[in-house]
């Protein structure tokens, strides 16, 4: 197989690799890591053809293109060397054909005369078509890779211009120009990442439990795929009525963003729904084929606690006969409110996993996002569930907390170990306030302070975080 | 919401989930509207048919007055209309996989049962009304698009 350099982007790093090895696995290519380094944006991958090279790096997010690889090596005069051993049988190709030539520095840069230089000395392999900075027919390139404050780079690469990325979906789909979001949006970037680690794509069918304003369902129909999603608080879904931005008219809803990008034929709706109780269909035995699982993949940012309050139905404490009665009697008024209660963050994540497995079809995918501090004294615990194998766990770091993207394949039932322990039943934090049974909420209030950066609003009133009807007004009004 | 949820929501009371009476649910009152797309999503069709529950959706088709579905259930080949499906093979053997077979689907022409088909399923959609529990008659409301299945505090 070919040798292709990818020229990713030095953000989110852990993520890169994972989501190379997503959309190759999504186009159905094999792909060979030859040289990766989380400190590089240069990443040398074997792939079959430009073809598969192509299908795999145009719905990248963490890269911005992929070359043919025609040499390398730690100096100019090395790579000229390497360039003759690997391509010269290539250069004749290109002889005539209008061309570009470009030289892409990292962490370095030449002035106009040294890259006039540098180009220069290419000149051996003999293109004498039209130079094009327009449109041309083959774009060719040089890598310079720098250490930080170097004066020479210690790396060089040429490569042929085989395929851009889809990073531009990262400025499309900017929660800045968003018509519909809420303060626990999720980042643009972030979103449509996820639904290609989950291999999000045409033909394929997705859900977010948790889906607040929408945007990974967005995310996942940007990418081909038929969506749909719940949430317990139906505002989020309905939206607020009113327009989120000056000079905007029309109502602001999930269906709305949906609108915005076009994508309404994909988005089948949304419906208001608590996790624990759900009204989608379980299998119920694992080895019921005739009701098996329908969802390609499932992708989520479950609720921390924080701001939007991880609730549950049900009454903190348990109804007596009487209150029974009320409920019973209330039930079917306009006015009435299903209570809600607390509910410990440990047991909805493993809630998740199993709704996972009752849900996906075979190698389906699971993709969520989990909180953690970053205290020694609090021990790191990922979620397992004996019919889900975890693929990947990419890490978003900041200071005092971080945040994973974990994601699963449902196991096909001749893929689970047959004498699997049945999930443990286990004990959960017991309580009824919400910090008694939330261990990232707690440690959020003992102050990480980066935390609400990611938040558009200042720290939630007590009144916010006591209100248990789920109705907080935090979705975005005008 | 569009019909084709429906396939896949049953009660959210737990106990009566092992019930087969919970599914599917059985829209009453509802008021629909077709939203036209501007193409069948042919792949997507051709992925979800066998997922689906044909006898449960022609009860749900019947219930709300739309034309009855066959009574068995197209196949693959059903949804692609004959003459532009020839090539599949050959680009099955191309070594870009899905890339290239996404391509060739994308040539496929669907055919009349895929139209009817992405109609119902895909174009569809229940406004306002309410879906009805067959085993324990408890009402779910539609409003909107969107449909409530909070349960109240003794059902829980
Ligand atoms: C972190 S937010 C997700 C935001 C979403 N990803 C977006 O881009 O807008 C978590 C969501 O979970 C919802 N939620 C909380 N408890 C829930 C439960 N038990 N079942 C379903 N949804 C719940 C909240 O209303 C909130 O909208
Ligand atoms: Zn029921």
């Amino acid at each position: 197989m070919p040798e292709y350099l990818v020229r990713l982007v030095q953000v989110h790093e852990s993520f890169r690799k994972a989501e190379l090895q997503a959309l190759a696995d999504v186009a159905g290519v094999g792909i060979e890591f030859v040289k990766y380094n989380q400190d590089s944006p240069f990443c040398i991958v074997r792939l079959p053809s430009d073809s598969a090279a192509e299908a795999v790096i145009s719905r990248s997010l963490l890269s911005q293109g992929i070359y043919e690889l025609w040499g390398q090596g730690p100096t100019y005069e090395a790579l000229h060397t390497s360039i003759q051993e690997l391509s010269s049988s290539k250069w004749l190709k290109y002889e005539s054909t209008p061309f570009r030539f470009t030289l892409d520095g990292f962490r370095g840069t030449r002035t106009q005369t040294e890259q006039q230089a540098i180009i220069e000395s290419f000149s051996y392999l003999g293109f004498n078509g039209p130079i094009r900075m327009r449109d041309p027919d083959v774009s060719f390139r040089v890598f310079e890779d720098y250490e930080d404050k170097a004066l020479e780079p210690k790396h060089l690469y040429l490569g042929r211009f085989v395929a851009a990325s889809g990073r531009d979906a990262k400025t499309a789909f900017d929660l800045k120009k968003r018509h519909y979001i809420s303060t626990t949006s999720m980042d643009a970037e972030l979103a449509l990442l996820t639904a290609n680690i989950a291999l999000a794509a045409t033909g394929k069918l997705f859900y977010d439990p948790f889906m607040g304003t929408g945007g990974f369902p967005v995310a996942c129909a940007h990418f081909g795929a038929v969506v749909f999603g719940s949430d317990i608080d139906g505002r989020s879904i309905r939206g607020t009525g009113g327009s989120a931005r000056k000079g905007q008219v029309g109502k602001k809803d999930v269906g709305g963003n949906f609108k915005q990008y076009d994508l309404e034929s994909r988005y089948l709706g949304g419906f208001v729904s608590d996790l624990t109780n759900t009204p989608l269909r379980l299998l119920q035995h694992s080895n019921d084929s005739t009701n098996g699982g329908y969802l390609d993949g499932i992708v989520c940012d479950p609720p921390y606690g924080i701001r939007e309050g991880l609730k549950v139905l049900g009454p903190r404490e348990k109804l007596n006969v009487t209150e029974r009665a009320t409920h019973l009697d209330r039930f079917k008024e306009p006015t009435y409110i299903p209570p809600k209660r607390p509910y410990s963050f440990t047991a909805i994540l493993d809630d998740i996993l199993a709704f996972a497995v009752a849900t996906l079809v075979e190698n389906g995918r699971l993709s969520m996002w989990m909180p953690t501090a970053n205290d020694e004294d609090v021990e790191l615990v990922i979620p397992t569930h004996p019919c889900l194998e975890i693929v990947s766990i990419c890490v978003q770091p900041f200071n005092k907390w971080s945040r994973r993207l974990l994601t699963y394949r449902r196991l096909p039932e001749s893929e689970v170990s047959p004498n699997a322990p049945e999930m443990a039943k286990k004990e959960y934090e017991k309580g009824v306030k919400a910090d008694e049974l939330n261990d990232f909420r707690r440690k959020y209030f003992e102050g990480f302070k980066e935390f609400e950066r990611l938040r558009q609003e200042p720290t939630p009133s007590e009144e916010d975080m006591m209100d248990s009807k789920g109705i907080s007004g935090k979705w975005r009004k005008a | 919401m569009k019909l084709l949820t429906l396939n896949f929501l049953t009660c959210a009371i737990k106990t009566c989930k092992t019930s087969p009476a919970s599914f599917p649910l059985h829209p009453r009152d509802c008021e629909l509207e077709v939203v036209e797309s501007e193409s069948v999503n042919l792949p997507f069709l051709k992925n979800i048919l066998p997922r689906l529950m044909w006898d449960e959706l022609r009860v749900i088709a019947d219930e709300l007055g739309l034309p009855a579905l066959p009574s068995t259930p197209p196949t693959r080949d059903d949804l692609v209309e004959p003459s532009s499906s020839s090539t599949t093979t050959i680009s099955h053997a191309q070594n870009a996989g899905n890339a290239a077979e996404g391509q060739q689907q994308a040539e496929e022409k669907p055919s009349q049962t895929a139209r009817d088909l992405h109609r119902v399923l895909l174009e569809t959609c229940i406004k306002e009304g309410k879906l009805v529990c067959g085993n324990c008659g408890h009402e779910y409301k539609v409003m909107e698009g969107v449909a409530n299945f909070l349960l109240p505090g003794h059902l829980v």
